[in-house]
């Protein structure tokens, strides 16, 4: 780190900008969705700015050889007493990717869907404020307040709408997520009781140091936490609560509830591999198995769901599973020593498949919209949120307040034309076909993972024979059903189009450029996740340029609120 | 104390559980109540037990840190309790809302064939 005085205030600006702009639109009347939407648009646009210019810290300091680690010291403590924002080139990429897809997910709700209930955009925007702040924090206990920000919103964001169907995932959803929030906490406390610090940094360093009881309590922490966080990453026997959950809520909130997942894999990610990775000594490894095997478990039941499920939306369910899934099984891979090419693919696949997901989530509920009474051809556009407004009303748990947008399509066949080009084009996405990133993810996947064990012991293992077979399976499965579905849909059925707004086509297009945009700069995308990727795996630079702060308060003489003793040796 | 206390954690945790999985709504949020309980009371446990020890130090000066009790594990588990009673809460109605939409209590919002 640079020696300057002055503190990188940017890093807090993507939990900032959101957290201020949803708490300012609460003072507005809810029926001021323009405005609201405008501020909104406004916020995202400023968060996307400053992602970029984060991106570019990250990626200038790995350029200069200097540490991959800004911090940004809350409060001002020193850094293993006080709680601490860390970005590094993993963090940045994924703020952006979060702005990325919010962007599409506010627009799309600007065509009808944020007028369903009440605070829409503020819960939009506290939402983003939690993800951001779960990539960019240093701390584990702050982890988990930015993890119960974000499931607050999603609650909020997942009932939008309501109706007896919403309100019964929606039950289910918040059990599951209060029982994986107490693992969570359950986890955090042990880890405080074995290395007495909750920062990441200090935690790897502090495993060397553990003796082997204290060990063991450490691993049965790493459990509970892995529980919490895989349950929100959807791996195989913790997501049964996803496909009702996402299928049920509202497709703007489920697409940026997509994002929700990559939060679980996020974490596992970044705690795998800084605190568990291969130089970790006794710990090294550990919980590695699981996500191979447990990764590879989570893609079949992917596959068998989305073959098995007549439901789109559904299958976009089923979709996040397989992506979370195969993201999860190269993490495994990467931590049991596979090299940073298999996770460099994986990070490229991460950012391709959030947001062919997310885009899939959008077009899945107007493509299945039947086409209800096509009597008003041609209202004015603007009138939508207006007349939307004073139809408005407040019933009783909002039973009534689903249904289709009564303002007529922009061009007809033109956009249902449109709609079914991105449809197909996002299956090719999911489905892993050339052209589109989700190949050439996978292909550097399996690249990485051939080349570097092949060089390494001669031959492949077992294991990664039946990732190499499961990854191209579940494509193959994915594009059976979404290919059938698209046949039925688009060439077998005669009888007028559903009537598609503008507005909703406009952000799967603005997903769909942002996806080739990912291929024709394939290997711009891929050099910086390999970079990602070999920081990712020498977490001792992370530790060390975050605890440079912490030996200097060891060397300061002892003051009031110096003295930190971890509490092992106190009893 | 250790023992009083272990055993507390234990019952309400094992019972916390017990009733998440029952089908009853009402019993899942007790359940849920239980639960964060018994997580609280270990999260407070972690910093070690004292008896008569503050967690804020005096002014000035160097003090021995072992005379005093551990207060970190203190401000986790107030956040943890403000956190876990305001998301019971949103469950609550959340509850009642599809109490009221379902006009049943079974937490699939309909009942089980006999």
């Amino acid at each position: 780190m640079m020696p300057d005085p002055l503190p990188h205030h940017m890093i807090i600006a993507p939990i900032l900008i959101p957290f201020i702009a949803g708490a300012i639109m609460l003072f507005y009347n809810d029926r001021n969705r323009q405005t609201k939407l405008v501020m909104g648009i406004v916020s995202i646009a400023l968060m996307f700015f400053s992602s970029v210019e984060l991106m570019q810290d990250a990626k200038s300091l790995t350029e200069q050889g200097d540490s991959a680690v800004q911090l940004y010291l809350l409060g001002n403590w020193p850094v293993p007493v006080g709680i601490v924002l860390v970005l590094d080139r993993l963090s940045a990429m994924m703020v952006m990717l979060t702005a990325l897809l919010a962007g599409p997910s506010l627009i799309y709700a600007a065509a009808g869907w944020h007028g369903k209930g009440q605070h829409y955009h503020s819960m939009f925007q506290f939402l983003l404020a939690g993800v951001n702040g779960s990539f960019l924090t240093g701390d584990l206990f702050n982890l988990f307040v930015f993890f119960e920000v974000m499931l607050a919103a999603s609650y909020g964001l997942m009932l939008h709408g309501s109706g007896p169907d919403r309100v019964k995932a929606g039950l289910q959803y918040i059990a599951v997520n209060l029982a994986a929030s107490l693992f969570f906490l359950i986890g955090v406390a042990l880890v405080y009781g074995t290395t007495g610090t909750l920062n990441m940094a200090h935690i790897a360093a502090q495993l060397a140091t553990l003796n082997d009881a204290q060990r063991l309590l450490f691993h049965a922490a790493a459990g509970f936490l892995g529980v919490a966080f895989l349950a929100k990453a959807a791996i195989w026997p913790l997501c049964f609560w996803l496909p009702p959950t996402y299928a049920s809520a509202s497709p703007p909130a489920a697409a940026i509830m997509a994002i929700m997942t990559k939060v679980g894999v996020y974490v596992i990610l970044r705690l795998s591999l800084l605190i568990l990775g291969p130089q970790a000594g006794d710990s090294a490894g550990f919980g590695a198995p699981v996500l191979m095997i447990g990764g590879i478990l989570t893609m079949a039941f992917g596959m068998i769901g989305i073959l098995g499920t007549p439901d789109l939306t559904r299958k976009g369910g089923y979709l996040a599973i397989i992506s979370s899934g195969t993201v999860l099984t190269a993490v495994g891979f990467a931590q049991a020593g596979g090299g940073p090419e298999i996770l460099s693919g994986a990070l490229y696949y991460l950012i391709g498949s959030t947001a062919a997901v997310s885009a899939f989530f959008l077009i899945a509920e107007p493509v299945t919209r039947d086409d209800q009474g096509s009597d008003d051809q041609s209202a004015p556009e603007e009138s939508t949120t207006g007349a939307d407004a004073e139809r408005w009303d407040w019933t009783p748990m909002g039973l009534d307040t689903v249904e289709d947008t009564p303002s007529p399509a922009s061009t007809r066949t033109v956009s249902w034309l449109t709609m079914a080009v991105c449809f197909s084009l996002i299956a090719a996405m999911l489905a892993g076909l050339p052209p589109m990133p989700g190949f050439i993810g996978k292909f550097a996947i399996l690249r990485g993972a051939v080349e570097g064990n092949i060089a390494l012991s001669g031959q492949l293992p077992v294991m990664l024979w039946i990732y190499t077979a499961m990854l191209i399976l579940s494509g193959l499965g994915a594009l059976i059903a979404l290919l059938r579905f698209g046949i039925r849909r688009f060439w077998a059925e005669a009888g007028p189009s559903p009537r598609i707004l503008a507005l909703e086509v406009a952000p799967v297009l603005l997903l769909l450029g942002m996806i080739l945009l990912l291929t024709i700069r394939a290997d711009a995308v891929l050099n910086y996740t390999r970079d990602t990727a070999i920081t990712l795996l020498d977490p001792s630079v992370y530790r060390k340029s975050v605890l440079e702060d912490a030996k200097r308060v060891d060397s300061s003489p002892p003051q009031n609120h110096a003295p930190y003793e971890p509490p092992e040796g106190t009893k | 104390m250790e023992l009083i206390l272990a055993l507390a954690i234990g019952v309400l945790t094992g019972s916390g559980v017990w009733l998440l999985m029952r089908p009853r709504s009402f019993q899942v949020i007790i359940g849920l109540c239980l639960l964060a309980y018994g997580v609280n009371l270990f999260i407070f446990s972690m910093g070690r037990l004292y008896v008569g020890a503050a967690p804020i130090m005096s002014k000035g000066g160097f003090v021995d840190p072992s005379a005093y009790a551990d207060p970190l594990p203190q401000a986790l588990v107030l956040t943890a309790i403000v956190i876990s009673f305001a998301t019971t809460a949103l469950f609550l109605v959340v509850m009642i809302a599809s109490r009221g939409i379902t006009g049943t209590d079974h937490v699939d919002g309909k009942e089980r064939e006999q």
